[in-house]
């Protein structure tokens, strides 16, 4: 190898080593953690709810008028939509799932409200929720009719059941089996003690960006005061015609009241997660676009560099070095450029990563992304220079003898 | 002089069309992205109300459970709220609220439908320069009469009255009648700084009525509502009496004096709560004038903060490449730069004509740069979609296209500053006997 004659032709180009390798630093940087940031953002929008997504959707229904009768609307409503062909299961709901709005509530093990709490999303719903809901009870049971407390907005709150989720019962009881936690009683700001009758496998929270998404609850409470979110669960295949008849259904059944918010739950998951898929599909572009500038940069260093000297080259031609001797000369010095190119963007990577995660909260960035990255750009970087090389390659020992 | 120098910066790039367009994509890119970004930031991190933005001010009061270590929260309780519009020592003050309410149109061709509503007092229009398009607000006085009238927004105007002055005109909401006082002209300040708390970057309201009639119609509250102890009771009134926080409350002082002695003020009335076992936590009460908000809340999304650091990089690496491609360029009419220098030119002048040619190509770089910015705002737009919140002011407005250009054409010509000095010592012996 000839890496001496390299490193010295080298250091007369000392600025065109200098730009190409911290072109190579940033661009590392770059790449590497928007790459991590992409990630982490999938990783987030994959966590499943719990719920049946794809054959679930929701709609409100507003009554106003003198005429509206909340109580006697819901039970019809729900009457009805539950003979529907095609339908699963309907529940009436204070909040869905992902959807961003909802109501949490402090939950503790004693009476005190200064003692310690963990912060749980609650779902006031009857015993349909956990077939509409497609949840799993992994211990204890679902709600009975009977112990559905239908409630008028305003009035206190009756219940003194729950059931909670997987998460929820190893916050309150962090060593204990699922199992060992039904019967205990779990305070909740402002209400009677509540029994944890049931718990179910998983239920996330309406906020994506919450700590404690999947802390969740289910209170037996039938709410209805004039704007009663109805969510429903469909045979597969059957959710975009159901979404047109239940509301023309609704509608019809009823002049003292407007639908609202008729939404599929996989559209809300996207609207909920719709800055991080952006933010996603910017930082591919962002990728890409710095990539081929990049590369663009290499070429055009590494043409400038070999046009200068070409006449060198047709010397060592003449002296006898091989079309591969030259081509090898301009891959490794390339090579020596990305190097320390990656050698500094390892070092910009791993602080910016260190950046993202004090200042934005993100994760520690696995340890083979600074390694993978450092080899994926010193490839491109061998890639874009093949094409100029081999050019150089060709150049003919009689250029030599020329006079310019 | 300048033309010709800007003549022969056109000839260089002609001649060398391949280069010089390559540097031109360079500087287009790497700027046309980082104004992407620097609009975000400069729209949702800019100030909404730049001429008063110093005399409003957000009050907070640290009310809380003594036992959490949350953050004192964002807005105010009714009790709270109700004994501050007691005192009048601020210039104006207003308290609002979000509700949600159904109106029926008279016209019995519209269904009826739902709006987005504020309740406000009075103070609420002129503290923030609402611009009217007819009519206008309500006295100080209508906020304690209860009298039913209503601001509507241009947009639910023209839905109900098809744009005309309504002023006088009724209204059915939420089952009882209104009196239309003015209708507002468009209004979206961004972010929305009276309400970050919910949503900062979302839609106004559609109608606004005096506040004191959310409580005694009951309108339905919509919007961010807090409690740190559970409400004691059940209905409207045990609610007003709780320590909920969901009031929006500000006030306009006009110097540091007015505001010292309005933090004064809270801070005595916050003693005097405490002594009545509300305020358990120590009394921590603050004043932000906008500006001092939108920090305070972290209006600006971590998504934006991300990507201009990304952006800078960006950026620097085609710069970095400028560099390099100028260098190539310079060096590669190092013969013609020898002519000229034999033929008398001073380096003065060598270098006057490669800073224009720098220019230049910044300038062209600069102007396709603005293409490559719209082009990307429009891509943020549609990756941000329609409901999430209101992307009108995704666009390059005139300060920023002169800002695009100005930054091509300063960073072209700092990335040229080595390239051109090379170029002013070329040796003009050597090149004069290549010849």
């Amino acid at each position: 190898m000839e890496t001496g004659p390299i490193l010295r032709a080298m250091t007369r180009n000392k600025l065109g080593v200098i730009l190409i390798s911290l072109q190579i630093a940033f661009t590392m940087t770059v790449v590497i953690n928007a790459f991590f940031i992409i990630n982490e953002r999938s990783r987030l929008m994959a966590r499943p709810s719990g719920l049946d997504e794809a054959n679930t959707f929701f709609l409100t229904s507003i009554g106003f008028g003198e005429n509206f009768n909340g109580a006697v609307t819901v039970a019809d409503d729900l009457a009805m939509l539950r003979q529907l062909p095609g339908v699963v299961d309907v529940t009436v709901t204070n909040a869905i799932p992902v959807s961003g709005s909802g109501s949490n509530s402090g939950v503790r093990l004693v009476d005190d409200e200064s003692a310690p709490a963990a912060y749980a999303a609650y779902y006031r719903v009857d015993e349909h929720a956990v077939e509409t809901m497609d949840l799993d009870i992994i211990a204890g049971r679902n709600f009975t009719t009977q112990e559905i407390q239908w409630r008028k907005s305003g009035e206190a709150i009756a219940t003194d059941q729950l059931i909670i989720s997987r998460a929820l019962a190893s916050r309150m009881f962090p060593e204990r089996e699922p199992s060992a936690v039904l019967g205990e009683t779990l305070y909740i700001s402002g209400l009677p003690p509540h029994q944890v009758i049931g718990i179910v496998e998983q239920l996330q929270g309406p906020w994506p960006t919450n700590n404690n998404l999947e802390l969740s609850m289910l209170q037996p409470i039938h709410s209805f005061d004039g704007a009663d979110t109805y969510l429903l669960r469909t045979a597969p295949g059957e959710r975009d015609r159901l979404m047109v008849e239940v509301e023309e259904m609704l509608v019809a059944s009823n002049g003292s009241r407007i639908i609202r918010n008729l939404m599929s739950l996989e559209r809300t998951r996207a609207e909920s997660y719709q800055v991080d898929s952006a933010m996603s599909t910017i930082l591919w572009v962002v990728i890409v676009t710095l990539v081929f500038i990049t590369c663009m940069g290499i070429v055009g260093l590494a043409v400038f560099g070999i046009n200068r000297r070409r006449k060198q080259i047709g010397t060592r031609r003449a002296l006898g070095a091989t079309r591969m001797q030259i081509l090898r000369h301009f891959m490794v010095e390339n090579f020596l450029v990305s190097g320390l190119g990656v050698t500094l963007g390892a070092v910009l990577t791993i602080g910016f990563g260190i950046g993202l995660t004090s200042i934005f909260n993100m994760p520690v960035m696995a340890w083979y992304y600074t390694p993978l990255g450092m080899l994926a750009l010193i490839v491109i970087g061998q890639v874009a220079v093949l094409g100029p090389s081999s050019g150089a390659a060709r150049t003919e020992p009689a250029i030599a003898t020329r006079s310019v | 002089m300048l033309l010709y120098y800007l003549r022969l910066s056109a000839l260089s790039y002609r001649r060398n069309p391949i280069l010089s367009s390559l540097m031109v994509l360079a500087v287009a890119i790497g700027i046309g992205a980082y104004m992407v970004i620097y609009t975000l930031n400069y729209v949702m991190g800019g100030n909404p109300i730049p001429h008063k933005s110093d005399t409003l001010f957000h009050v907070q009061m640290d009310i809380g459970n003594p036992s959490e270590s949350f953050d004192p929260p964002s807005q105010l309780t009714y009790l709270d709220s109700k004994a501050l519009m007691q005192d009048s020592r601020a210039i104006r003050q207003t308290m609002s609220s979000k509700f949600v309410s159904i109106i029926e149109p008279d016209n019995p061709e519209l269904r009826p439908f739902r709006v987005a509503g504020r309740g406000a007092s009075a103070d609420f229009f002129p503290m923030f320069d609402v611009p009217f398009l007819y009519g206008n607000g309500w006295d100080n006085s209508v906020d304690e009469s209860l009298q039913q009238v209503v601001v509507l927004s241009r947009e639910l105007n023209e839905q109900l009255f098809g744009g005309q002055d309504s002023t006088g005109q009724s209204l059915l909401l939420e089952g009882t009648h209104f009196q239309v006082l003015g209708v507002i002209d468009n209004w979206n300040p961004v972010p929305k700084f009276y309400d970050v708390n919910n949503g900062p970057f979302d839609t106004g309201e559609e109608i606004y009525l005096p506040w004191n009639l959310i409580p005694s119609l009951e309108l339905p509250r919509a919007g961010n509502t807090s409690c740190h102890k559970p409400v004691d009771g059940v209905g409207w009134q045990a609610f007003l009496n709780s320590e909920c926080v969901w009031i929006q409350y500000w006030v306009e002082l006009q110097s540091a004096e007015e505001e010292a002695d309005y933090l004064n003020f809270i801070n005595n009335y916050a003693a005097e709560q405490k002594q009545l076992g509300r305020f358990e936590k120590p009394i921590n009460n603050k004043l932000f004038d906008v500006e001092e908000w939108m920090i305070e809340l972290e209006v600006l999304p971590d998504e934006t903060r991300i990507l201009s650091a990304l952006a800078v990089m960006l950026l620097a690496v085609c710069l970095l490449n400028t560099i390099g491609l100028l260098l190539s360029k310079f060096l590669s009419k190092s013969a013609e730069i020898g002519v000229r220098q034999a033929l008398g030119a001073h380096k003065g002048s060598l270098f006057i004509q490669h800073v224009t040619e720098a220019g230049f190509i910044g300038l062209i770089g600069g102007i396709l740069g603005t293409g490559v910015a719209s082009l990307g705002l429009e891509g943020i737009k549609v990756l941000l979609g329609e409901n999430l919140m209101q992307t009108d002011w995704i666009r390059l407005d005139f300060t920023l296209v002169a800002i695009t250009i100005l930054l091509a054409v300063t960073c072209t010509i700092l990335a040229g500053l080595y390239p051109i000095w090379r170029a002013c010592h070329v040796n003009p012996a050597i090149h004069l006997k290549t010849q």
